[in-house]
């Protein structure tokens, strides 16, 4: 009797986790099939095509993909150099009395949905920029400044992490030497920690590439691709989250899956690399 | 200037600029928080709790409706994702210990934890509301728990693997089977470990909107039927905020005001019971 039970709970907890296997393929497989119907009909030039005309049931996503390579790379360019300074700060500079509680902010930021933060982007942000840049204010720009707030706490967390696991003694030594804070910042913290710091950014890409909320609100939905950053563009997660409810039209619905398996792949591999390449998981326990 | 002292120089140089760039940073997201309450605080009267949406400009709506719908979907989705998280986690770090497959199982959760949630909205369209023929509480449920489970079954096996093996072994010696060992000795352990993990995955998922926008969609009346679409706070957020009417942006503001405090409350919390935990 006892080992009755032993194994029903043995298989069942194995059946469930080689679910999630199979819970990851079958998302993949749903996509494709669901996407084919667009494959056929537009094929590789889905995705160089500028034209976005549902009326005209003509699709093509490069306008998606430039907004959302474009948004992403803002909120990059934007987003790197003040999570290293808040990184920085975290772990080398603040005194310790500083340095939880800031610590604990950045953290709890990080878990404030992002819907919060594209609606404060569009009620705060959006006129600033309408000022500043004029236009309508709803814009590429906006969306890769409101994307990078959005990454930034996660972002500033990871790459802290990654700081922190520099042993002391490596510091300690490099001070004996005379070395400045700077010196021991440069020449010891960034090189111990270099793959977990690059791995953090590439994990905060996947994320922000992915994002959809808090760049729906400000982004406008514009198929157009433009070279002016203050004009309304669009996003791959943008377009599928502004279209889907309302596609009328089985090539419609397909394209829009499309959509949705180029951003499944592409944050795949982004994450994997992450993942695989620079942030090998160090087992615990045991 | 010597060498020494452009150094030192270049250093200070340095910290200034990092702690600068951490002041604009945690200014901007302060700024963020600061409009949520000042808006939220404003907005944020009793009848809001008692009152349904109403057609804009009346002034007299509430969020009821997407209070309600956003507790059902979030609890259904905590009632399958929390179970079958945590037996696969289980199986991790119990059963599979250093296996290939469950290496593969490990990193292929980790993936599915940063996957972008829209698309995860997509798949389920695809499986739920498609073949149902129109959009539905469950189906909003069903996108939740996909979000859910691979973060409940990575912090279960994290938190099941800090157990030492010498519990395991002590009861084993007794002759206790397996399952015995480990639903009364190694759960017990990892017991703050878990309800932590599961508490910011609940926290995690009620954040949720992206996925919600086409599969539980939305309702301006309280529908506690889940075959049928079902508001939510983030979903009510986005409507009421991208409307022209000011009171229903007022009513956005209070919902993005009720369930940031939620989701912040039960991240504090988490973080409690762990450090309760390492206190002990």
């Amino acid at each position: 009797m006892k080992n009755i039970i032993d194994t029903i709970f043995a298989n069942a907890t194995r059946a469930i986790a080689f679910g999630v296997l199979l819970l990851l393929a079958w998302i993949f497989t749903v996509l494709f099939e669901h996407s084919l119907e667009s494959l056929q009909a537009f094929g590789f030039d889905f995705i160089l095509e500028d034209k976005w005309a549902p009326n005209l049931e003509k699709f093509g996503a490069l306008p998606a993909i430039y907004g959302s390579v474009v948004s992403t790379f803002l909120a990059m360019v934007l987003a790197v150099p003040v999570a290293m300074g808040i990184a920085i700060f975290l772990s080398e500079i603040a005194h310790a009395k500083l340095k939880t509680p800031v610590g604990i902010s950045i953290e709890l930021l990080a878990a404030i949905p992002s819907v919060i933060y594209g609606m404060w982007g569009l009620f705060y942000f959006v006129p600033i920029i309408r000022d500043v840049f004029g236009g309508v204010g709803i814009s590429m720009l906006t969306a890769g400044i409101v994307l990078s707030i959005m990454i930034l706490p996660f972002m500033a967390a990871v790459t802290r992490d990654a700081m922190n696991t520099t042993p002391d003694i490596l510091k300690e030594s490099a001070y004996a030497l005379g070395a400045t804070k700077w010196d021991v910042i440069k020449d010891v913290v960034i090189p111990y920690a270099k793959s977990g710091i690059i791995g953090s950014f590439i994990l905060a890409l996947g994320r922000a590439i992915g994002e959809t909320m808090a760049v729906t609100f400000v982004m406008g939905n514009v198929h157009k691709i433009s070279t002016n950053l203050t004009e309304p563009a669009t996003s791959i997660p943008v377009a599928l989250a502004n279209e889907f409810a309302e596609a009328d039209s089985d090539l419609y619905y397909s394209s829009l899956f499309e959509l949705a398996l180029i951003l499944l792949v592409v944050s795949f591999v982004i994450i994997s690399i992450a993942k695989f390449y620079f942030l090998r998981r160090k087992r615990v326990g045991q | 200037m010597t060498h020494t002292q452009k150094r030192i120089f270049t250093s200070q140089v340095v910290m200034v600029l990092s702690t600068a760039s951490a002041v604009v940073g945690i200014g901007f997201l302060f700024w963020i928080l600061g409009v949520l309450i000042i808006n939220g605080v404003d907005a944020l009267t009793l009848t809001i709790f008692t009152t349904e949406g109403t057609p804009p400009g009346s002034g007299s709506g509430g969020l009821k409706h997407a209070l309600v719908g956003q507790l059902m979907l979030v609890f259904y989705a905590s009632m399958f994702g929390v179970p079958l998280g945590v037996l696969a986690g289980t199986y991790l770090s119990e059963y599979s210990q250093k296996s290939k497959i469950g290496e593969m199982i490990r990193d292929i959760s980790d993936i599915m934890m940063s996957a972008p949630s829209i698309v995860i909205g997509a798949f389920v369209y695809a499986i739920v509301v498609a073949p149902m023929g129109h959009f539905s509480g469950w189906a909003g449920s069903i996108a939740l728990t996909i979000i859910m489970l691979p973060i409940v079954l990575r912090t279960t096996d994290d938190m099941l693997q800090l157990v030492p093996s010498t519990l395991r072994e002590a009861a084993f010696a007794l002759g206790a089977p397996k399952y015995k060992v480990i639903l009364q000795v190694v759960y017990r352990g990892a017991k703050a470990g878990i309800l932590t993990g599961i508490l910011l995955a609940v926290a995690r998922v009620g954040g949720e909107t992206a996925p919600l926008l086409f599969t539980s969609f939305n309702d301006n009346f309280l529908n506690m039927d889940m075959m049928q679409p079902v508001a939510s706070l983030t979903v009510t957020m986005y409507n009421y905020a991208t409307s022209p009417y000011e009171d229903w942006q007022k009513l956005g503001w209070a919902a993005a005001f009720i369930l940031s405090m939620f989701i912040l409350a039960i991240n504090i919390l988490g973080r409690l019971i762990l450090l309760k935990k390492k206190v002990k």
